[in-house]
């Protein structure tokens, strides 16, 4: 299947990466020849397959829902780009 | 002092239990031989205040008779481990200077064991590559050299940094992670031996994440014996990774040495590939001879379903890379490019913090996994992955352990495979399958081939059997006698 540049704007949306116009074209190019060669999978019969994945059976584990590490805003922040009495700031979200 | 970095990491135990040297002296000689090796830019962040002063609390600790396993022994950590207060990347941008505020279980069961940190290692960005090539401080160089040639060879990647600083003495051991090959792969270029352990083993707590159902840590190490020493420490289970199993960890290095007569060994037919040099195909009759020698019995076992390994990991790994990096949009951590809005930030963020390879990986894991397209890619590979799990579970029916070879061309030049995506992908054919099934691998170096590059053969082992690998590496590291080291040019 071929990737056009549209898909790849759209996609490049979805993934909240900014690909300038004249990436897209070259973008699309390299897409398809991955994903052409990945669809060599449709060779494979998988009725009735489970899909896996976990590579090891094992159920999930519970734990209490309980506090273990916290009340330190500080060290939360310390790798922050912006922050304010101990907020982060972040971009206006609502005009 | 300088041949203390000659040493083995088992051997650099036992001088230091006879007191002929002190894990100040050991550690020194080996801050001086990461100082004097930059070319190979094999670490990107030296720490040598912190050795010496890890080194001199593991001398207190002999002094006292209270040393652990590994206590003074020098070790280089890759990127990808968070180290507390120790500026970790994973070789990106966009992580800027990320001084994490805790400490991977991985590295912290190393220093429980007294083990010493020299620095943080070369890797390919968010462990997605195959030569280095992607890292934003640039690439490894190995210290290999074609013979007779000055050429720059890639060291493998994703690990490159961790398997170039133990092939060239820099550090005694290293850890490294494996979610296609990025352990084995490294380790085959450079000479070195390299296991990834059964998934689940390592905690990836603390490790940053590219897709976290073939993530795995494991050691790069000079022997066999001391990846089982490394892996034993770094193993266990921990509570804050829901996946690591609580299944006690095996005294590894007591499998070193024990005999391999009767066991069987598979040699899978798919994985003799068209195009594959003489030289590996050699290598790997020469190893089915060793273990025969050593008491084997050899038996052709099939994996049908192994060439469609790269393409269902090439949907995987990226879908799930996609979701993980998800959380670098500038606002906690890392960095962040002003936009006029949310959405732009997010989006020129990104765009400047991710470099090429690991965009294009988040652009095809978020086409595979956009509405339309996700049974088509996603669901489709998840069953091919059982159906490749499910030719393991077949041949273990029959055989003990697999022999393949580990890479299917030895170290290339720096450059050669940069311009087609698919061709460097095609470097983890022989390794990629067992991440799909969770399995562990161990790459062995076996020979050098025609230009005196080195060449690794891989064991492949059932769930939970490092130790028989440790006891089948054992051996062929014996029958392949590998002694060749790069001579020094840095």
């Amino acid at each position: 299947m071929a990737i056009d540049a549209a898909t790849v704007r759209k996609v490049a949306r979805l993934a909240r990466i900014a690909e300038p116009e004249d990436r897209l074209e070259p973008l699309a190019k390299e897409l398809t020849g991955i994903i052409n060669w990945i669809e060599q999978l449709n060779e494979v019969n998988t009725d009735g397959v489970e899909p896996m994945t976990s590579a090891v059976a094992v159920a999930l584990p519970l734990r209490e829902d309980v506090v273990t590490e916290g009340g330190d805003a500080s060290v939360i922040l310390a790798n922050a780009p912006k922050t304010v009495d101990g907020f982060f700031v972040v971009p206006k979200v609502v005009e | 002092m300088s041949n203390l970095t000659s040493l083995t990491l088992k051997a650099a135990l036992e001088g230091l239990e006879a007191k002929s040297f002190s894990s100040e002296e050991l550690t020194q000689a080996h801050v001086e031989a990461v100082a004097a090796a930059k070319p190979l830019n094999a670490f990107v962040l030296e720490t040598p205040e912190k050795a010496a002063e890890m080194a001199k609390a593991a001398d207190a600790r002999r002094a006292k008779g209270e040393a652990g396993p590994l206590d003074g022994v020098p070790l280089g950590i890759k990127d990808l481990f968070c180290t507390k207060g120790v500026r970790s990347t994973a070789c990106s941008k966009i992580l800027g200077n990320f001084i994490p505020p805790y400490e991977s279980t991985v590295t912290a069961n190393l220093w429980r064991d007294g083990a010493v940190m020299l620095g943080k290692l070369n890797m390919d960005e968010f462990a997605m590559g195959s030569s280095n090539e992607t890292s934003a401080f640039g690439p490894v160089v190995n210290p290999w050299r074609e013979a007779g040639g000055n050429t720059k060879l890639t060291p493998g990647g994703s690990s490159g940094g961790s398997a170039a600083a133990v092939a060239a003495d820099l550090c005694l051991g290293a850890t490294a992670t494996d979610t296609g090959g990025s352990i084995r792969q490294p380790a085959a270029f450079t000479g070195t031996v390299g296991i990834k352990p059964t998934y689940g083993r390592c905690s990836r707590w603390g490790v940053v994440a590219f897709a976290s159902s073939l993530d795995q840590a494991g050691p790069v190490a000079k022997t066999v014996e001391d990846a089982a020493i490394l892996l034993k420490s770094m193993s266990g289970h921990d509570p804050k990774d829901s996946t690591s199993l609580d299944i006690a960890v095996p005294d590894y290095p007591s499998f070193l040495g024990k005999s391999v007569k009767g066991l069987r060994i598979g040699i899978p037919k798919e994985y003799r590939v068209d195009g594959m040099p003489a030289e590996i195909e050699k290598l790997w009759e020469q190893g089915i001879a060793w273990l025969k020698e050593a008491g084997c019995e050899i038996v052709e076992v099939s994996l049908p379903h192994t060439k469609y390994a790269l393409p269902a990991y090439y949907i995987v790994a990226p879908a799930e890379a996609s979701s993980n990096l998800a959380r670098y949009d500038g606002m906690r951590y890392g960095l962040r490019v002003d936009g006029a809005n949310l959405t732009e930030v997010y989006e020129k963020t990104r765009a400047e913090g991710f470099g090429t390879e690991v965009k294009r990986r988040i652009l095809i894991g978020t086409y595979v996994l956009s509405a339309g397209y996700y049974d088509a890619y996603y669901l489709k590979a998840l069953k091919v992955r059982r159906r490749i799990a499910d030719d393991f579970d077949q041949a273990f029916e029959k055989v003990d352990a697999l022999l393949t070879p580990t890479a299917p061309s030895a170290a290339f030049a720096l450059g050669e495979n940069a311009d087609d995506p698919v061709a460097m992908y095609l470097n983890d054919i022989f390794t990629v399958t067992v991440n799909l099934a969770g399995l562990p691998g161990m790459s062995i170096p076996a020979g050098v081939d025609a230009k005196g590059l080195p060449l690794g053969l891989q064991l492949i082992g059932r769930a939970l059997d490092e130790g028989t690998l440790f006891s089948l590496g054992g051996a062929l590291e014996k029958a392949a006698d590998f002694k060749a080291k790069p001579a020094k040019w840095w």
